[in-house]
């Protein structure tokens, strides 16, 4: 009998937990969507995206076939360029990467395990 | 029965007759109670031979016949081996999952919280910086000089004797076409013709050999492809006829003919033309101009055959006359037409080159009737605007900028080109390129400024009116032996090549060097400068 009770007891301490979190993770999904907005809404900016240290895509403001297309081709050369930087100094880091094309700047401010991209047309 | 009711209720006198009537004698012994003389009576039995077996013997007659034998076969089949493959595809996943990215919300925020401000930061930079501004890479080869890269032709016309008559690039930029004929004997002549393509990026291109080849019974004057359809081509004959080929197929590549009917030009067509149908986007119809001083449009039909859909007559004394032309003396004279350009910005509007040597401007819009009494199944209409002041000789070859919406160029006999504004009489500026013929002026499809023009001296001759407006910037020598080049047009798509054929049989492909080819800056102001200053 106060094995089954046990039980009960230690079933509703792990909703409670869990609600818990859900509300936390509810939270910073708010304020990652949020600045993403704020980076969006900026003047020339064409698309916004979030790339995980595989190259995968986490989030987006483009069309799916564009997204993968950015998303592996930059982290690729975000790759190169880190362990370029480091291959030149050991001590030095690769903080941001921007590529300056005819019709576009691209960015990428990189991280252990995220890279942000955006994509911005200066002239516009 | 029947025997017995008679005999009953009839009289005695009759009832005798009765009695002898009576054969059944089981009628009788039933009476009623009458003790009549009716004896059983007892018939020997006659019998009557059937003859019918016997006949039918007799006639019978016996056969037989047999089907042959069924043939029957057994055989067994049977399948022993099986494969059995199960395939299933996952269903796609989106690409940002939200139950994924649900975890790594906490790190992702923090991440996005230490990189914002610095892409913020770096997006205001970059819209404020002018650090890019007029900045260019050239990652493409730079061409210092003007090279030749292919030298085409096709020997059994050259054997003949064939000149070149014209070329064309296609819509992709990498066919020409040439076409085979003679511009110097104004004679009839029996002599085949050809129209030859060569397929440029074609892998093991054979210059002496054509991708395709259509013989013509009459000298081709003119060709122009399609400007959607990349095998399609159109050329003007000698005769008058006009053709449309498919040289797609080489064995059946005649599309549309104009026929030998009463709207057939009667005299050589000297230039056609591709124009979009008002109103349909994907649709052309086919301006032919010749000699006889009719410009007429052509819409292929299903039968094969080019109907005629309108049609333009040049009579002199119709002509606007404000120049001092010869005054024609009288009844009605065709003015032939040897050229056509049409405005880049007005798609009715158009230049005509005639053998009289001066520039017409005329409209496809026009109204008025022509005077003249040439059988036509559409009526035939007076397009002329405006008549420019003319050359020294016959016009061969005009050019409507791609650039301005004012400014042509006109080249002759007189070895002149001219530079006209749209706007007054007087050229802009005369040019004498030539001590012989000049065949054929094109402005650059990229260049505002530059244009080419093709010399009876066998001379290709290249234009920078920003360098120079005197004088050649690059004269390239087509023929060794100074025979005269007829022909030359610039490829539209890649924009460095220029196609130019001679009195040899020789098309040449020329790659321009890069001053030719990419546009300098203020060079569109410049140009609007040129047609404005020279005219005030």
């Amino acid at each position: 009998m106060g094995v089954f009770l046990n039980i009960i007891l230690f079933g509703t301490e792990v909703t409670t937990k869990t609600l818990l979190a859900n509300y936390h993770l509810d939270l910073f999904q708010t304020e990652v969507e949020e600045t993403l907005k704020r980076i969006q809404s900026h003047k020339g900016v064409i698309g916004t995206m979030v790339v995980n240290a595989e190259g995968i895509p986490i989030r987006t403001t483009l069309d799916n076939s564009t997204t993968v297309q950015y998303a592996g081709l930059l982290h690729q050369l975000t790759m190169k360029a880190k362990s370029t930087v480091r291959d030149i100094d050991p001590q030095n880091d690769l903080t941001f990467l921007r590529i300056r094309s005819k019709k576009h700047e691209i960015m990428v401010a990189p991280d252990k395990e995220y890279l942000l991209i955006v994509i911005q047309n200066p002239c516009e | 029965m029947a025997t017995r009711v008679r005999s009953g209720r009839f009289s005695p006198a009759r009832s005798r007759g009765t009695e002898a009537l009576a054969t059944g004698g089981a009628a009788s012994s039933k009476g009623p109670g009458r003790p009549g003389p009716l004896q059983d009576e007892t018939l020997g039995v006659v019998s009557v031979p059937s003859q019918w077996r016997s006949i039918q013997g007799i006639r019978g007659e016996t056969k037989s016949c047999q089907t042959a034998s069924i043939a029957t076969a057994e055989a067994a089949a049977q399948a022993r081996e099986h494969a059995d493959a199960e395939v299933q595809t996952e269903p796609p996943m989106p690409l940002s999952m939200p139950t994924a990215s649900q975890q790594d919300s906490p790190r992702l925020a923090a991440f996005l919280r230490r990189v914002e401000g610095m892409v913020i930061r770096e997006l205001n930079k970059n819209r404020q910086s002018h650090a890019f501004d007029g900045f260019e890479v050239n990652w493409t080869e730079q061409h210092q000089t003007v090279s030749c890269l292919h030298t085409l032709g096709y020997p059994p016309a050259q054997g003949q004797g064939l000149h070149v008559t014209s070329v064309s690039w296609n819509t992709t930029g990498s066919v020409v076409a040439c076409a085979y004929g003679r511009l110097d004997d104004g004679d009839w002549s029996t002599l085949k013709s050809f129209v030859c393509t060569w397929n440029l990026d074609r892998r093991g291109l054979n210059p002496r050999q054509p991708a395709a080849v259509v013989e013509v019974p009459s000298a081709v004057m003119c060709l122009a492809f399609h400007p959607s359809q990349p095998a399609h081509i159109a050329g003007g004959l000698y005769s008058g006829e006009v053709l449309v080929w498919d040289m797609s197929r080489p064995e059946d590549s005649l599309l549309w003919r104009t026929g030998l009917t009463d709207d057939t030009h009667t005299d050589p067509v000297y230039q056609v033309v591709w124009l979009p149908v008002s109103g349909h986007s994907h649709r052309f119809q086919l301006l032919s101009v010749a000699t006889d001083g009719r410009v007429l449009l052509w819409q292929g039909v299903g039968t094969g055959l080019l109907q005629l859909t309108e049609g333009f007559a040049l009579v002199a004394q119709q002509l606007p006359r404000n120049t001092k032309l010869k005054k024609p003396t009288r009844g009605e004279t065709e003015v032939g037409v040897t050229a056509v350009a049409f405005n880049s910005f007005d798609p009715s509007l158009f230049v005509l080159g005639t053998e009289g040597g001066f520039p017409l401007k005329c409209s496809l819009a026009a109204e008025e009737a022509a005077l003249t009494r040439v059988p036509s199944s559409v009526p035939l209409r007076a397009p002329t605007q405006f008549t420019f002041s003319p050359h020294g000789g016959p016009i061969y070859s005009v050019s409507c900028s791609p650039f301005h919406r004012n400014l042509f160029l006109s080249a002759g006999t007189d070895g002149h080109v001219h530079l006209y504004s749209m706007l007054q009489a007087q050229p802009l500026t005369s040019l004498q390129l030539s001590h012989k013929y000049l065949f054929a002026v094109r402005w650059s499809p990229v260049r505002p400024l530059v244009f080419a023009a093709a010399s009876g001296e066998g001379d290709v001759q290249l234009f920078d009116l920003q360098k120079s407006s005197q004088k050649p910037t690059v004269s390239i020598k087509q023929t060794q032996d100074e025979s005269p080049v007829y022909c030359l047009e610039f490829n539209s798509q890649q924009t460095q090549l220029l196609a130019a054929g001679d009195a040899k049989g020789v098309v040449k492909i020329w790659q321009l060097s890069t001053e030719f080819t990419e546009q300098r800056p203020r060079e569109t102001e410049d140009l609007d400068h040129l047609a404005v200053e020279v005219a005030t």
